[in-house]
């Protein structure tokens, strides 16, 4: 299609041999297409025909605006920073003594009052800022092949990976630099019973993770073989981890690559501000709350180095709604656009009320 | 190509040796005997670019050669060798494509020409070799061989006319595929050649091939062996040229003397010059705006990230080590890698489908004027003609418009009617038929009935028998059965015409040149005088009495231009020798008495008056001696190698003096069809119609007054001779000093009009006509000094451009073009429009921007150099009032279309960088980045810029001002460029920040899962093809089912794509990052709330200015009178 116009103008210098042949009648046809006389649809956009529009607009969207700005307004959610900047903060000797080779994991435990009860499920997220999940390089430092259990992959993972494909001559599973930073604390909730007691909320692994992330792009290698040891055979731990990758969790539905958290790490963030799904907690029967109002601590085991990026550490917790979490934008931005159709509708009324007549005069005049 | 330049490179040399010799037959000369053959190419003709061996690697050269090309090739190679953030292949597969492409067409188009050029080059052709004739392939024509061509067939090489099988050594040609005429032409042989080619000893001296078709100089040696050399003159009534065929003569022979690329016709293929549009240049401007706008985000970015990155802990967090080889490289290096990764993932702003969009909508929309059945002339039954398809839009962006007269305003259609002999006027009367018809003189009802001299009036209608070069045409019965050539047919003629029933008018025809001389000689036929026909040199006339007079053809003195008159010298049966001349009144009244003059000028200028082209018939006994002395010259003149031309005219300037005016003639020339109606649209339109003709002054301006192109108020500012001569002073002077009162006048004294107001029927403006002829003009253009020249063209153009139209009579080929380059080369360069018909006007077509032909009567040779060819004048005004001002918005709409819609694609990408460390990470994925202007948004835009029809064609014919809203290139200028990249920036900077601040939170899903990077890229992404389209949308003014098929087809193929790419784990991909992501955004209600909001935010402003705008349309009341949302269906004519 391309050459056919390129090369027209070239053409020009050619001899182009045309017989008598081409001489044949040359009355056009008289067809709609070719004399430019398709049917068509002409609208033609009037204040007549706009006004009401920017009404329906304005009627549709500030109520919409609304049910989203109470909805995320209803949504309640709580943050702890845990980073252990401040000399005071209860994370500080963990955050300052951290070192890779430390055997001993540092514990710190982080009171916390929540003032409302939580009601419906409540969703754990642990938030980093000022790391950049979404650095080229780091973006692409994976090998969704091996991810997805192919064993030539296991072996010799993509150059892409480096240099966090090989170590000690052995290749590592899973490659990568995203899978070697993998956000490795452990949050632990406890719920300070009025009484006294320490009550461990239950943390539900499963269900943070995209579903077809878990059962179609990530697999382990040798298929649903049970002994995923055997299936690693031959590949090393990514250097930054405590735990081969086939000892990720006792559960056999939730080890190695797809192991939840795991996968939820791997989906790199967007912005250098980010939260990830950790936990969720599920409701309860019956009618009592989920997180009810009351004294809480969070037991960190602290094990993931932020300071030397000036990064923070966050645990969330969060209810969820249909529009997902909290999030006065949208509510916020969709009134301001209804109201500002809904204004525009009332100048447009009066702008074409007055050129309407104008339009007229000047008609009769002429 | 190489092969061409070589070959134009040889020619050149060659052509310093100023003329070739050439042996015929190869029998070198006895008393020549140093002579070396000198060499010659061969016959071969190559019209092909490439070979199989070369085809690749030229192919590929020629297409990189290619600005366009070659860029996104370097930014392809940087992509291979640079780690750079999309993959070769997102640039690489859409080049590769387009390379594909062009290089198969390319490759095909060749190979035709492969074929083509071996069917002309094994073509066998008899030569004749020692007496014996030899079959041969016509490419083994040697120059110097002699050829036997039968009838019917084409000539295989240009040759030099030795023997015809005609008694009269003549043959006859048409030469149809070389300049489109087709009428027979007459060749002859080479006088007194020997009939025995055999023993024929001769050598051919002739200038060295050159692409004028009409022109060839050279010279004859014949050796016999017990005289002198004979020496005979040759031009191009002897040569043949390649591509001609050969008609009614049984066979021929002829020496080859130009073979293969050497042909006049090979030379006269050579390309011509390039005309590129106005728009074109606004692309390029544009172009290097967003070049600009490229590299100084690329610098951005490249400084912003090593300022980020001294930051401690930024550049290489322990999360993100570098490769051993990224940390040894170079930092200068780093960085220029840097500035080309950010060059690469920006590119995208500078898009390769632009290019072939726009390629693609010139080259398809062209077929619209092809089609259009309006431009169909049943007559000639064609339609119109495109001969290149880059000027389309240049259609509706004329300004001033350069215009032939005859034939183009008038339809060259001569009829003769009225002539005067002696001062006494004849008009003829249609009810006396009888050949007595002559006798009624000037109406039965005039009172005084003149009358010249009966010899007086027999004199004059014989010169008008036999003062042209008109032909008769063969009937076909006679032709099929016709052996012995045309002279039996002539005297069957002859005997029909003594005998009893003359053969009635119609049943003869006449081919000529210029359709004046066919109206003349039946014009004399009306009045007795029949003209028969040639029989070998004697022309045959039928008297009135029913005699057949003959007369012996001695010379014709051949019409030019220049000396705007032509004349026969002719010796009668009684030795008489006679020579008649006719030709415009002002080249033939200083040439006869004075007193002669005086009775016929009156009659002369009132019929100039009346719009009728005449001319001036003279004649003059010549005695035996001035005889002898006349054919001297002329022979020695046509003999001459150098300046020919030159020493012709000499000659026959010398001839034709002291002769005696006979009378004068008055033939009409009709007004085309709709002239006038044509002539005040384009006025209305806002372009300026300047009249370029020949003609004479009166003739012209009455021509111009019937064309409505000056009114009854126009004041008419006239700087010709003769008003250059009423002053009584020197000319120079005179016309200093009308200039400058001109230039008051209308210039000075002018209210300052403000641009687009001044209009031909504005009653309350005054008008001004200028007249100018030739003589002035060049004394304006070449005034004796150099300052005082540059000031008179100065004043001449102010002056001209301050008239509604401007006649410029007396005119040469030459000074048309002059013309049309000083008005498009003058300030503001305006674009310029040639229309003519005739070969006279071809430098002119060639000249301005835009040249259109009119399928005339006179050949083809203005069709063959137009860009526009059309049948008639009144389709001037569809195509460009209506054509022109459509394929301008809609190609000026597409332009800024596209650069908007990659301006907003890529802004984000470019936001990106700011919040991922300016890592060159991409926001969108690889296939969106490819597929976003190749499948996404290129179809609907492509469909708009063929369909649209902002204002339907009937308004647009109807209302001619329209024409001046787009006139100046005015939707391509800088400010609609600004607006258009406001817009741009406007919507990527929503785009993004829009999902920027749903992403604060980048929990959307109900079941409390987050969304990645991916996710982010999809969500602007899908606003951002929606939105791109929907502007489209509401933009597109004319929706048929082919726009509503192509933009809700191109939304619904993203969707599909979109699930279909994040469906499968492909296979070939090493990552799969789309996986899912455009399913489960989907499934977020905050998505599809975001996605709606920025669609409508985007739209909402542009729908604004819409509504805003209209009412203030300088043509509402046009506009708002068809009712909205209604399906009109117009009823096809016919």
């Amino acid at each position: 299609m391309m050459a056919s116009s390129y090369t027209a103008k070239e053409e020009d210098g050619h001899i182009t041999v045309s017989g008598p042949g081409a001489l044949r009648s040359r009355k056009p046809e008289n067809t709609a297409f070719k004399q430019q006389r398709l049917p068509a649809w002409q609208p033609i956009l009037t204040a007549g025909t706009v006004l009401p529009a920017f009404f329906i607009i304005g009627l549709l969207f500030i109520p919409i605006g609304i049910g989203l700005f109470v909805t995320s307004n209803n949504i309640k959610e709580f943050e702890i920073d845990y980073t252990g900047v401040d000399a005071s903060s209860p994370c500080y000797n963990c955050s300052q003594s951290f070192s890779w080779n430390s055997s001993r994991p540092c514990s710190c435990s982080i009171p916390f009052y929540l003032e409302q009860p939580y009601e419906s499920n409540v969703y754990v997220y642990y938030g980093l800022s000022n790391f950049y999940q979404n650095h080229r390089r780091y973006v692409k430092s994976r090998d969704d092949s091996q991810l997805n259990g192919d064993p030539k992959s296991l072996m010799e993972p993509s150059k892409e990976c480096e240099p966090y494909a090989f170590h000690e001559n052995k290749p590592i599973a899973p490659c990568g630099a995203i899978a070697n930073s993998m956000f490795n604390d452990t949050l632990e909730l406890f719920y300070n019973d009025p009484n006294g007691t320490k009550v461990r909320i239950l943390l539900n692994t499963t269900g943070v993770a995209w579903w077809t992330d878990k059962h179609v792009k990530f697999g382990n290698p040798g298929g649903n073989s049970p002994n995923l040891t055997a299936a690693f055979q031959g590949t090393t731990k990514p250097i930054n981890w405590r735990r081969p990758v086939f000892d990720l969790d006792a559960d056999e539905g939730n080890n190695g690559f797809i192991n939840e958290d795991f996968i939820v790490w791997m989906r790199t963030a967007a912005l250098p501000t980010f939260r990830k799904l950790y936990r969720i907690i599920n409701k309860k029967s019956g009618m009592v709350p989920t997180l009810p109002r009351g004294n809480y601590s969070l037991e960190v085991v602290y094990n993931y180095p932020v300071r030397s990026f000036e990064g923070r550490k966050r645990m969330i917790l969060s209810t969820i709604s249909w529009m997902g979490g909290k999030n006065p934008f949208l509510g916020i931005a969709y009134i301001a656009v209804g109201s500002v159709c809904f204004f525009l509708g009332v100048v447009l009324l009066l702008v074409h009320h007055k050129c309407g007549n104008r339009n007229n005069n000047a008609d009769i005049s002429n | 190509m190489l092969r061409r330049t070589l070959n134009r490179w040889l020619g050149r040399d060659e052509r310093r040796v100023d003329s070739r010799s050439i042996c015929v037959g190869h029998r070198s000369s006895s008393n020549n005997e140093a002579f070396i053959p000198p060499k010659f190419c061969d016959n071969r003709i190559v019209s092909s670019k490439y070979t199989v061996w070369n085809f690749l690697p030229k192919n590929l050269f020629e297409q990189f050669r290619r600005i366009a090309n070659f860029y996104f090739l370097i930014i392809f190679l940087v992509q291979v060798i640079v780690d750079t953030p999309t993959s070769p292949v997102t640039s690489g597969l859409p080049l590769f494509f387009v390379i594909t492409v062009t290089a198969i067409k390319q490759g095909y188009e060749d190979w035709l020409r492969h074929k083509a050029d071996n069917e002309v080059n094994k073509y066998p052709v008899t030569v004749l070799e020692q007496g014996r004739r030899v079959r041969k392939e016509s490419e083994k024509i040697k120059v110097g061989d002699v050829l036997e061509v039968d009838e019917d067939e084409t000539f295989p090489c240009d040759l030099i006319l030795l023997q015809s099988s005609r008694d009269d050594d003549t043959c006859f040609v048409t030469t149809a595929s070389l300049d489109g005429e087709s009428n027979h032409k007459t060749h002859y042989t080479v006088p007194d050649t020997e009939k025995d080619l055999e023993s024929l000893n001769a050598t051919i001296e002739c200038e060295q091939p050159q692409p004028d078709l009409y022109k060839f100089v050279g010279r004859m040696h014949i050796y016999k062996a017990d005289q002198e050399p004979a020496v005979r003159s040759l031009g191009p009534e002897n040569l043949l040229l390649k591509g001609s065929t050969l008609k009614n003569t049984q066979t021929i022979c002829g020496v080859a003397i130009y073979t293969g690329m050497e042909t006049k016709m090979a030379l006269n293929y050579q390309g011509k010059s390039q005309k590129r549009s106005a728009v074109e240049k606004s692309i390029n401007a544009f172009l290097l705006v967003y070049l600009c706008i490229l590299v100084s985000k690329a610098l951005v970015c490249t400084t912003l990230k090593y300022v980020w990155q001294n930051k401690p802990g930024q550049d290489e967090p322990w999360y993100n080590e570098k490769t051993q080889r990224e940390k040894d490289t170079n930092l200068y290096l780093k960085m220029f890698t840097d500035f080309l990764s950010f060059m690469v993932l920006f590119n995208f702003i500078i898009p390769v489908s632009m290019y072939v969009t726009v390629e693609m909508q010139k080259f398809l929309g062209s077929f619209f004027i092809t089609w259009d059945k309006d431009f169909f002339d049943p007559e000639i039954k064609e339609g119109a003609l495109v001969n290149t398809s880059d000027l389309n839009e240049e259609l509706g962006q004329v300004e001033y418009v350069f215009t032939d007269k005859t034939g183009t305003l008038t339809q060259n259609n001569m009829e003769f009617i009225e002539c005067c002999i002696d001062g006494f006027q004849y008009k003829y009367q249609d009810a006396g038929t009888d050949l007595d018809g002559f006798c009624v003189t000037d109406g039965p009802a005039n009172k005084v009935q003149h009358k010249a001299g009966r010899e007086k009036e027999e004199l004059f209608l014989r010169a008008l028998c036999l003062c042209h070069t008109v032909q008769v045409k063969e009937s076909p019965e006679q032709g099929q059965g016709q052996r012995d050539g045309l002279m039996d047919q002539v005297d069957g003629l002859g005997v029909d015409g003594e005998g009893l029933h003359p053969p009635p008018q119609e049943q003869r025809g006449f081919i000529a040149s210029s359709p004046d001389e066919v109206a003349l000689v039946k014009g004399a036929m009306r009045y007795g005088f029949t003209f028969l026909g040639f029989e070998s040199k004697t022309m045959k006339i039928l008297t009135r009495d029913n005699d057949v007079e003959r007369y012996e053809l001695l010379h014709v003195l051949n019409f030019d231009p220049v000396r705007r008159r032509m004349s026969v010298i002719v010796r009668s049966k009684s030795g008489d020798t006679l020579l008649f001349c006719k030709g415009a009144d002002s080249s033939i009244f200083p040439r006869v008495r004075q007193e002669e003059v005086e009775r016929i000028r009156m009659n002369v200028e009132r019929n100039a008056t009346e719009g009728y082209r005449t001319l001036c018939v003279a004649y003059k006994y010549l005695n035996a001696e001035e005889y002898a002395q006349a054919d001297a010259g002329l022979r020695e003149a046509r003999l001459a190698l150098q300046d020919r031309e030159e020493k012709l005219m000499a000659v026959y300037n010398q001839v034709e003096t002291g002769m005696s005016l006979i009378g004068a003639t008055a033939v009409e020339d009709r007004l085309q069809e709709e002239a006038a109606e044509t002539m005040e649209a384009l006025q209305g339109a806002g372009m300026k119609v300047w009249v370029l003709t020949g003609d004479k002054m009166e003739t012209a301006k009455s021509t111009c007054y019937a064309c409505r192109l000056f009114q009854r108020n126009t004041e008419l500012l006239e700087l010709t001779v003769r008003t250059l001569e009423d002053g009584g002073r020197r000319r120079e002077e005179r016309l200093h000093e009308l200039l400058v009162e001109y230039h008051k006048k209308a210039v000075q004294d002018a209210p300052p009009v403000k641009a687009g107001v001044t209009r031909a029927w504005s009653s309350a403006n005054h008008d001004y006509g200028f007249i100018i002829d030739g003589a002035t003009l060049s004394m304006v253009l070449n005034s004796s000094s150099e300052s005082n020249s540059s000031r008179y063209k100065n004043l001449f153009l102010q002056i001209c451009q301050n008239c509604t139209s401007v006649l410029c009579c007396r005119m040469a080929p030459l000074q048309k073009a002059q013309i049309v380059k000083m008005v498009k080369n003058s300030k503001g360069s305006p674009i310029t429009l040639s229309i003519g018909d005739g070969a006279n006007d071809v430098s002119m077509i060639l000249e301005a921007h835009v040249g259109i032909g009119i399928k005339g009567k006179e050949g083809r040779q203005a069709v063959r150099n137009s860009d526009y060819a059309i049948p008639k004048l009144k389709h001037l005004k569809k195509l460009l009032l209506a054509h022109g001002h459509l394929y301008y918005v809609r190609i000026a709409h597409l332009v800024q279309y596209f650069f908007y819609k990659n301006l907003c694609f890529i802004l984000p990408q470019f936001l990106y960088q700011f919040f991922c460390g300016y890592s060159q990470q991409p926001l969108y994925d690889a296939a969106y980045l490819t597929m976003y202007n190749i499948c996404f948004t290129s179809m609907p835009i492509l469909a708009y810029s063929l369909l649209e029809q902002h204002i339907c064609m009937e308004v647009l014919l109807d209302n001619a001002t329209l024409y001046r809203g787009i006139a100046k290139n005015g939707m391509l200028r800088w400010g609609p460029f600004f607006y258009w990249t406001l817009l741009g920036v406007f919507h990527g900077l929503l785009f993004f920040f829009g999902v920027r601040y749903l992403f604060g939170n980048p929990a959307l899903q109900d079941n409390g899962q987050v969304f990645g990077n991916w996710s982010y890229g999809t969500i602007v992404f899908t606003v951002l093809v929606f939105t791109v389209t929907l502007k489209l949308a509401l933009d597109t003014r004319h929706w048929t089912w082919i726009n509503h098929f192509v933009i809700w087809g191109s939304l619904a193929f993203y969707v599909f794509f979109s699930f279909f790419w994040g469906g499968i784990i492909w296979p070939f991909l090493k990552q799969q990052r789309l996986y899912f992501v455009f399913a489960n955004m989907l499934s977020s209600v905050s998505a599809w709330l975001v996605i709606i909001l920025l669609i409508l935010l985007s739209l909402l402003p542009e729908i604004l200015l819409v509504v805003f705008r209209k009412p203030r349309g300088p043509h509402a009341g046009q506009i708002t009178p068809v009712t909205p949302l209604t399906y009109k269906h117009l009823k096809d004519r016919q």
